[in-house]
């Protein structure tokens, strides 16, 4: 008699936990890019995004460095030196504490290996009196920027080997390693002793999907939650679905025209220009890159902050000035259409690559363009690696390449590659050739040790208007991170310096 | 030797010739994989543009990659040395069976390939038991019928299978089971669900020649005198086929097993990319882009051995299967 109540009890009982489980429902989070391993120095951008893993700095919603596990940081009169004080309320995954000793051990890692912090003079990483202190052998400023890139994920002691390979995630974010299947696959729980506000939804995972249309019908099949990267035919497709919303911001990826300036036919600035308004950006942005709003009439996009300028992408189009600044030079136009100059045809040739497959579409929109200025413009799609070895050797005339200012959250590490301090050797692998500005120089050297913020500021503005005006690279677009995200997660934003997918401001909608 | 129990009426039968064919293929293995290593070494040594660059992209991101990255690649991995003696250095490896290291993770090669290999392994035999459950049955009605309705539609089926790519074909399970229906998931691995739509683009091809080759094979069957002769001696249609049909029917579609298994190992690379299913196709287009030589001759070795390997195991089902060819 008893038995048939028993069987309805258990199976209520058993429903129970189903009910439970609909808060434990995993995000789903899709994106192109693999996991390659544990290590931050190759990876540390997956457990960044998700939460995982943290960094002593942060930056806040305008993309300034902002306290992350470090509370606060102060330098030294001679600039030599920097103390971060850490936040006392940290954990570590295993549960230890994170001391100044375990972050100082965690960055020296970090240092010895490729990655971010290679590029700052520093001379050695130390934990003193409960802070972590860095020692530099020249001042630089831009330290605490590139603390905030993955590359410099504080991990705890036990995660490393004696050869300071990684062997387990220990790291502090508010999601915690539960499984981990390189090159695609991981999932990750919530850390319950997080230090600061525990996030809203309690499992998530993160799969690689190379293949856009793979990713955008994971999407329609609601397979995932949030969908990184999306091509443009599928995002036309994805955005009149009524259950996904689409998100786009601009990156500031670039894609930048590199141009020789030691050319005889570009030595000039206003060469430069000419072939600048000679550009039809929004016209590029709208019909190659289905974003109108990538137009870059400048190279530095909003989430840079004082870097950017606020030129409307509209008026950087001007085919009738161009033709006179190319006048201007002694260039006439000859019968076949072509510019000429003592016999000589306006002729160049423009490199790209294909691993980024909007590069050579964009060439040949350029190559059309130019056309009408009267430049006639070869288009070679070849390797990556012949736009650095061009410049290594002199043989490059312009190079179409995409450049990205915001590996850190202050582009000066990345303009000081491509420009440099040193006015007798200007220029970069991916930034000017055959250039030289001294004043520009001397502004970036300042840059590089000067702390004061309104300075600084005031600086970056200067530097971004003059690249502007002198054009050692041109800019052309800026890249968009688009997202498709289900209608059920609310909360979502892109963060424009991709630092961080913020997982922990979502929520599942009532 | 399992295998002997197969034919216990004739042990000695099955045994003979088997050595000899074992033989040749373990030469031809061993052939396979000094041909498959040097042509990959040489196809990626001729490939256009500096390897430095390239594995240094596929380490660190294309965002990091300047001269100085890819200076400090070629020092690590001199690259500036002479190919020949890589070459050399390469086979003298695998000698020792060593497939050295990955350029761009660092982990030895035989873990990662291991690592694929099962996930690879598992979505093949799948696909090849799926296509078997599809394709056979379906010809061998049709070909008891040569020129029915059955056979007419089955034959535009396959054709139109078959001329479809994997990508197309993968695309368009992916609209009809996740998107319209949503019964299955669209791509990823981890649960058995996942499994199903990629081996199933795979397994689609295989059936549609299986299918037809099944088809001829029992048409031809049907028309012939000891099959005639099945049915004057008065065994029924039923018995007919299970005695005297199927076996004979067999032959040819467990033959034609052997070429398709190179429909298979090419479709695998482009049905894991279109999944993101983590096995050894998939881990080869990523190597071939970031130049991982060491990874991409470890894969394609795995790759043509497993090719004779499978056709091994052809040959010794035939071999079961074809009392004639155990007197040869």
């Amino acid at each position: 008699m008893l038995a048939p109540r028993r069987l309805g009890l258990a199976l209520l009982l058993g429903l129970l936990p189903l009910t439970a489980a609909a808060d434990d429902r995993s995000l789903d989070v899709v994106a192109p890019w693999e996991i390659t391993g544990l290590d931050p120095s190759t990876s540390g951008y997956v457990f960044a995004r998700m939460g995982i893993g943290e960094t002593l700095v942060d930056t806040d919603a305008e993309g300034q460095p902002s306290a992350g596990l470090a509370s606060d940081w102060q330098v030294a009169d001679d600039d030599l030196s920097w103390r971060f004080t850490l936040r006392d309320d940290v954990l570590f995954h295993d549960g230890s504490p994170l001391s100044a000793e375990a972050a100082a051990k965690s960055l020296e890692h970090a240092w010895r290996k490729p990655g971010m912090l290679d590029s700052a003079p520093i001379e050695a990483i130390e934990a003193e009196d409960g802070e972590v202190v860095f020692h530099l052998h020249e001042a630089f400023a831009p330290l605490p920027a590139l603390l905030a890139h993955s590359t410099t994920l504080i991990l705890a002691p036990d995660a490393y080997d004696e050869s300071g390979t990684v062997r387990e995630l220990i790291a502090t974010g508010p999601y915690r390693l539960a499984s981990l299947a390189p090159p695609q696959r991981l999932t990750a729980e919530r850390f319950d002793d997080y230090w600061g506000e525990a996030p809203a939804i309690t499992q998530t995972s993160y799969l690689a999907v190379g293949r856009g249309e793979t990713r955008a019908l994971m999407a329609e099949s609601r397979d995932a939650d949030i969908v990184f990267t999306l091509d443009p035919a599928s995002r036309a497709r994805l955005m009149r679905n009524a259950q996904l919303s689409i998100h786009a911001e601009p990156l500031p990826r670039t894609i930048v025209l590199k141009v020789n300036a030691g050319h005889p036919f570009l030595d000039d600035q206003r060469a430069r220009q000419a072939l600048s308004l000679a550009i039809d950006r929004s016209g590029i942005a709208t019909g190659l890159l289905r974003h109108p709003e990538a137009a870059a009439a400048e190279l530095f996009p909003e989430a840079l902050g004082p870097w950017h300028l606020g030129l409307d992408a509209g008026e950087s189009q001007d085919l009738e000035r161009a033709r006179e600044l190319l006048a201007e030079q002694g260039w006439e136009a000859g019968d076949d259409g072509v510019l000429r100059r003592d016999g000589e045809p306006f002729q160049l040739t423009l490199r790209t690559f294909s691993d980024r497959p909007e590069l050579p579409l964009v060439a040949t929109a350029l190559q059309d363009q130019w056309r009408e200025l009267g430049v006639d413009l070869n288009v070679a799609v070849g390797n990556a690696s012949e736009i650095p070895s061009g410049h290594q050797d002199g043989s490059l005339e312009l190079g179409l390449a995409a450049r990205n200012y915001g590996l850190v959250p202050n582009p000066l590490g990345t303009l000081l590659d491509d420009f440099g301090s040193d006015p007798d050797d200007m220029g970069g692998d991916w930034g000017a050739m055959g250039w030289s500005d001294a004043e520009l120089a001397g502004w970036l050297a300042t840059l590089r040790h000067d702390t004061d913020p309104e300075v600084r500021s005031e600086l970056a503005g200067r530097v971004a208007t003059r690249l502007n005006q002198a054009m050692p690279v041109i800019p052309v677009a800026w890249y968009q991170q688009t997202a498709a995200v289900g209608t059920h997660l609310q909360g979502f934003s892109i963060d424009p310096l991709e630092r961080s997918y913020r997982l922990d401001e979502l929520r599942w909608a009532e | 030797m399992t295998s002997l129990t197969l034919s216990r009426s004739s042990p000695s039968r099955w045994r003979s010739g088997l050595r000899g064919l074992l033989l040749q293929r373990l030469f031809q293995a061993g052939l396979v994989a000094w041909m498959v290593g040097t042509l990959t070494f040489v196809l990626t040594r001729t490939l256009p543009g500096d390897m430095a660059y390239r594995i240094a992209a596929g380490r660190y991101g294309h965002d990091m990659v300047d001269s100085a990255a890819a200076e400090s690649v070629r020092a690590e991995l001199a690259l500036d040395q002479p190919a020949l003696g890589a070459y050399f250095g390469w086979l003298w490896d695998l000698l020792q069976l060593d497939l050295g290291r990955s350029l761009v993770s660092g982990e030895p090669v035989i873990h990662e390939l291991w690592h694929q290999l099962g996930h690879s392994l598992g979505l093949a035999v799948m696909a090849v038991l799926l296509s078997l459950l599809l394709g056979p049955p379906l010809g061998l009605l049709a070909g008891r019928k040569p020129a029915g309705t059955l056979d007419r539609v089955s034959e535009v089926a396959a054709s139109v299978l078959r001329a479809l790519p994997p990508f197309a074909v993968g695309l368009l399970l992916i609209l009809l089971f996740s998107v319209a229906l949503g019964w299955l998931p669209a791509a990823g691995h981890g649960r058995f669900a996942h499994s199903v739509l990629p081996s199933l683009t795979l397994a689609l091809a295989l059936a549609a020649v299986s299918s037809r080759v099944a088809r001829n094979a029992m048409a031809e069957v049907s028309q012939s005198a000891y099959y005639a002769f099945s049915h004057t001696k008065g065994l029924g249609s039923r018995l007919s086929f299970l005695r005297h049909g199927l076996r004979n029917a067999a032959l040819p579609v467990v033959a034609y097993l052997g070429v398709q298994f190179v429909y298979l190992i090419e479709g695998v690379v482009v049905v894991e990319t279109l999944f993101a299913w983590p096995g050894i196709g998939h881990a080869l287009v990523h190597a071939i882009v970031a130049r991982d030589v060491p990874m991409i001759q470890g894969t394609a070795l795995v790759m043509g051995l497993m090719f004779v390997a499978l056709n091994t195991a052809v040959d010794l089902i035939c071999h079961w299967l074809d009392p004639r060819r155990r007197e040869t």
